[in-house]
């Protein structure tokens, strides 16, 4: 928990997330028109989505099951019967003059995520409700001087609006939050987790308190778009309402802007200006309901959880929790790790995946699913060094060749002539040659100073081109300058 | 003279004589077409689609020489203008759609014309269908083509299917469609003498009908008799994926039980449809069609339907609440009408203002303060209990009885104009019609005698969700028995 210092005591930040995540499926939530990202305006409109005379909405099989299975993956309680509601309201890029909501009867209700703090403790986030949606058009207001455009590709592509109790206690943890959530909905498939494409926002609430208070009156920002807003807004929320309280003020509740340029938040609108959206069940829907039988048949499939994963890594596979959470974070990682650990020592599976692999992803700037180095590659190269067929020391180069090439481990040491000698013959011919050599500093070693092994291994090292086995060198160096 | 004879036929005769060879289903379209032409003065289309309907009606006689007729082969109707038409204006009778030409068929439309129907036009409503006379139509109010006896002022048809009924009854057409959401097929059908059902909510599709009150509005056949609409509904029915509340249930054959007559069946009469403003005329019939049910084999019983009286304020608040979502599309920024202002707000307001009628923008403004914070509870919600209280009361009824008989209106047709500036009044007229829409079974009027003043009555059965077998039935044994035969002054 991180407070904040003012000028009369301590303060807490209170943070609660209303996160909108739109639903991977191929059509909107009540028609067929298409949902891809990208395309020439008004393009992917149905009759239904722009809300022609006499059309009505039939609810999309597919969004349902995809909330379905991201309230399973929330391990949220699934609401046998949801109803869609009527929330009305007049905008242009509102075809219906309503949006089809889920208000008093969601499909998804009470559920929780965990999430690792900096200091490594846990925090449980509960989660209220999950609801689908319908999302609105594009207004653009650029484009004319006079005019407003409307792009309604976007109107009605499902969302679904996840809520959160205010269990965060810093941005940090708000953050956490959402990159947590981001991460589950990837692994569930249900939510690409786009931010900068708008398929993943939030609104976010944020009060203050003294700690362990009661509540103070909280201001809603919306529609933040990347991970670092969130945080920002939300460090920038508490400060400002921390000196208007100190100042001798009060909170306004209000929904607020972010400006991401400068970094502030800005009013929108007051509570009295909140529209009345006359919220009431859609004549034109049924109530939706779902039998234990197909949520059991979807929760059956779901795939292993971030959590679960992690436990699983530390549990059989031996990984420290570092690893495991840094390598659980993203999916493709996770399984590329698995590929790669599949029946090798999976410590250094990881240390390889984490250091070398990520390490030369970020710095040619690619992400796993681009790397040159395929996990089978990679697990052909940490089987060369397990065989004694080239030292550590030589893979870091191999893997450099490799990463540069796409080619695998095999065909690069054997063209380059990398294998390790393990042969002692020919590595006592090496050693005798450097200790015949340097007799000045074999004196210096046999009269105490045996910290110089490390140089007579270096040296042993440096006339094999690196290729020696140095347990072998040792183990020769012992013998000869011990005896 | 011969093309008098084809007008009057019922689309039962009509189609024999198309299959007989007698009549061209082009001879039927140009009998109307004129007939048509010759009453623009009850203003009941909107639209007249006559190069239209020559060309359906030839496409329908080539069919019919190639051996290939379905059950509507070469009958022309017309279409209520609330049902979209692919590339005939649509209106809903709003000013907001005057102009509106869909890219799409409705699909009950389109179920009729894939049955072989020829469509002459599309016919005048409520705006909206919001009404009970047909007066709120932006295209001005449709004409009666009955007369009270000794009194020359013009009749209003009832609503909101008002073009519809007076089409059938001014033999403009063989039949139309209608649409009832509170009454707005049996009001009608009663006013102007004609045959209107409505079915189960869900028999029919939704799709492609301009929506006034989504969980209430129900698309049904008006015709010159109960085997018109029993084979009309035929066509019009069916499960469709495009309408979540259509329901996926098998359409039966209808025709095939329409004289299988009541006997053994029991007809409730529910005690508060009587009520104190009831006249002597409507009570007599109502008696005179329970009389016609005992001699027929049925067996009356009395039931109870104890919130009738909370019917009629409930409906009030549900359909408005919905057509108050459901107008907001009519903005003008996508299609239809649209009206410049300083900025957005008062482009909405402006387009609104000048696009809807009064009655509409009335039920507007009901609707929204109905479902407003701090009244949705109040008003809305308690709106929803008593219409589950309302189904209720049909459900143990129908534990006692078949089918139930009621008069379909508490009067007659008056006059254009005698009740417009009185909302409630006109609310009345669909007192004994919205409690069935509430509970969303089928209902239907059949013509069934006349008033005190030379004016079609009608007599309403109700039945069971999905039992329009029977419905239709009972409808049947009342109009043997009534044999009513009186019809409207030609006039024009």
């Amino acid at each position: 928990m991180s407070l904040i210092e003012g000028r009369s005591g301590a303060w807490e930040t209170v943070i609660g997330l209303e996160v909108h995540a739109q639903v991977v499926s191929e059509s909107k939530l009540f028609s067929g028109a298409s949902t891809a990202f990208g395309g020439e305006a008004n393009a992917q409109v149905s009759l239904v989505d722009a809300a022609m005379p006499g059309m009505l909405p039939v609810v999309n099989e597919y969004c349902v099951e995809q909330a379905v299975r991201t309230g399973l993956g929330l391990g949220a309680e699934i609401n046998p019967v949801s109803v869609f509601d009527r929330k009305n309201y007049f905008y242009p890029d509102l075809p219906q003059g309503y949006q089809i909501s889920q208000y008093s009867q969601p499909i998804v209700g009470r559920g929780a995520v965990e999430i690792a703090l900096e200091d490594g403790t846990q925090r449980t986030v509960r989660i209220l409700r999950l609801h689908l949606e319908q999302d609105a058009g594009k207004s653009l207001h650029d484009r004319d001087p006079r005019r407003t455009w409307v792009d309604l590709n976007r109107a009605g592509v499902a969302l679904m609006e996840i809520v959160t109790e205010p269990d965060m206690r810093s941005p940090d943890e708000a953050a956490a939050f959402m990159a947590k959530l981001r991460t589950i909905l990837r692994y569930l498939g249900t939510c690409d987790g786009n931010m900068q494409e708008g398929s993943l926002r939030a609104d976010v609430n944020v009060s203050v308190r003294r700690p362990g208070g009661a509540l103070g009156t909280r201001c809603e920002i919306k529609n933040l778009n990347s991970i670092r807003f969130i945080r920002q807004a939300a460090a920038y929320e508490a400060g400002r309402q921390v000196e208007i309280i100190e100042g001798g003020g009060s909170i306004e509740q209000e929904t607020r802007l972010f400006d991401t340029d400068r970094g502030v938040t800005r009013p929108m609108r007051t509570k009295e200006e909140e529209h009345d959206y006359r919220y009431f069940p859609d004549p034109d829907l049924l109530p939706l309901e779902l039998t234990r039988d197909y949520v059991d048949r979807i929760a059956a499939d779901l795939p292993e959880l971030p959590d679960a994963k992690k436990a699983r890594f530390v549990r059989e596979l031996g990984l420290s929790d570092e690893d495991a959470e840094v390598l659980v974070a993203d999916r493709d990682n996770a399984e590329y790790f698995e590929a790669v650990a599949e029946g090798r020592d999976a410590k250094a599976a990881a240390n390889w995946v984490i250091h070398d692999l990520f390490g030369a992803l970020n710095r040619s700037g690619l992400a796993i699913g681009e790397a040159p180095v395929g996990a089978a590659h990679l697990g052909g190269l940490i089987d060369l060094i397990a065989a004694g067929t080239i030292s550590g020391r030589i893979a870091k180069d191999v893997f450099q060749a490799m990463f540069e090439t796409g080619r695998d481990a095999r065909s690069i040491v054997e063209e380059r002539g990398l294998e390790q000698v393990s042969d002692t013959g020919e590595i006592e011919a090496v050693v005798d040659g450097i200790l015949a050599e340097r007799e000045d500093m074999v004196a210096e070693y046999r009269s105490g100073k045996t910290k110089l092994l490390g140089f007579f291994v270096g040296q042993a090292m440096k006339a094999t081109g690196g290729k020696a086995n140095p347990k072998t060198v040792n183990e020769i160096l012992r013998a000869k300058l011990d005896s | 003279m011969a093309d008098n004879a084809l007008t009057d036929l019922t689309i039962a005769e009509a189609r024999e004589r198309l299959d007989r060879g007698e009549v061209s289903a082009r001879e039927l379209a140009e009998a109307h077409i004129a007939a048509i032409e010759g009453a623009r003065a009850l203003n009941a289309f909107v639209t007249e689609t006559p190069e239209r309907a020559i060309a359906d009606a030839e496409a329908s006689d080539a069919r019919r020489r190639r051996g290939e007729s379905g059950a509507l082969e070469g009958i022309p109707l017309g279409i209520k203008d609330l049902f979209c038409t692919e590339g005939v204006m649509s209106t809903a009778a709003s000013g907001i759609l005057d102009g509106f030409v869909p890219t799409y068929e409705s699909t009950v439309s389109a179920n009729l014309f894939a049955a072989g129907a020829v469509m002459l036009g599309k016919l005048n409503l409520d705006e909206f269908a919001m009404g009970s006379s047909n007066e709120t139509s932006h295209f001005g109010p449709v004409e009666n083509p009955w007369r009270r006896q000794g009194d020359n002022r013009a009749l209003v048809p009832g609503g909101s299917s008002g073009g519809s009924g007076a089409a059938v009854a001014g033999r403009l057409c063989l039949g139309a469609t209608g649409t009832d959401t509170g009454g707005s097929i049996r009001q009608p059908a009663a006013f102007c003498g004609v045959v209107g059902a409505k079915p189960t909510y869900g028999r029919c599709s939704r799709w492609g009908i301009v929506a006034f009150a989504s969980s209430l509005d129900q698309a049904g056949p008006m015709a010159r008799s109960v085997r018109d609409t029993a084979l009309m509904l035929g066509a019009m029915a069916g499960f469709d994926p495009k309408d979540s509340t259509s329901v996926d249930i098998d359409v039966p054959d209808f025709e095939a039980t329409l004289e299988d007559g009541v006997a053994g069946l029991k007809v409730g009469i529910p005690a508060e449809y009587s009520l104190d403003e009831t006249p002597d005329d409507i009570r007599a019939l109502w008696d005179e069609g329970i009389a016609w049910l005992r001699d027929a084999g049925a067996e009356p019983v009395e039931v109870s339907l104890p919130h009738t009286a909370f019917a009629l304020p409930a409906y009030h608040l549900i359909a408005p609440a919905e057509a108050s979502s459901n107008l907001a599309r009519y903005d003008g920024v996508r299609y239809g009408q649209r009206v410049e202002g300083e900025d957005l707000i008062d482009t909405y307001a402006r387009t609104r203002g000048a696009g809807f009628g009064a009655e509409v923008r009335r039920r507007i403004l009901i609707g929204t303060y109905a479902l407003s914070a701090g009244y949705y509870d109040a008003y809305y919600l308690k709106a929803q209990k008593v219409r589950t209280l309302v189904a209720r009361d049909f459900e143990r009824a129908f534990e006692s009885c078949d089918f139930l008989l009621t008069p379909t209106c508490p009067s007659d047709a008056f006059a254009i104009g005698e009740k417009s500036d009185d909302p409630i009044a006109m609310y009345l007229n669909d007192v004994l019609t919205v409690p069935a829409s509430l509970a969303g079974l089928p209902a239907m009027s059949v013509p069934a005698g006349l008033s005190g003043g030379g004016l079609p009555l009608g007599l309403q059965i109700v039945a069971r969700a999905f039992d329009e077998e029977t419905m239709f039935r009972a409808a049947r044994a009342i109009e043997k028995a009534a044999a009513f035969d009186a019809r409207p002054e030609p006039r024009g």
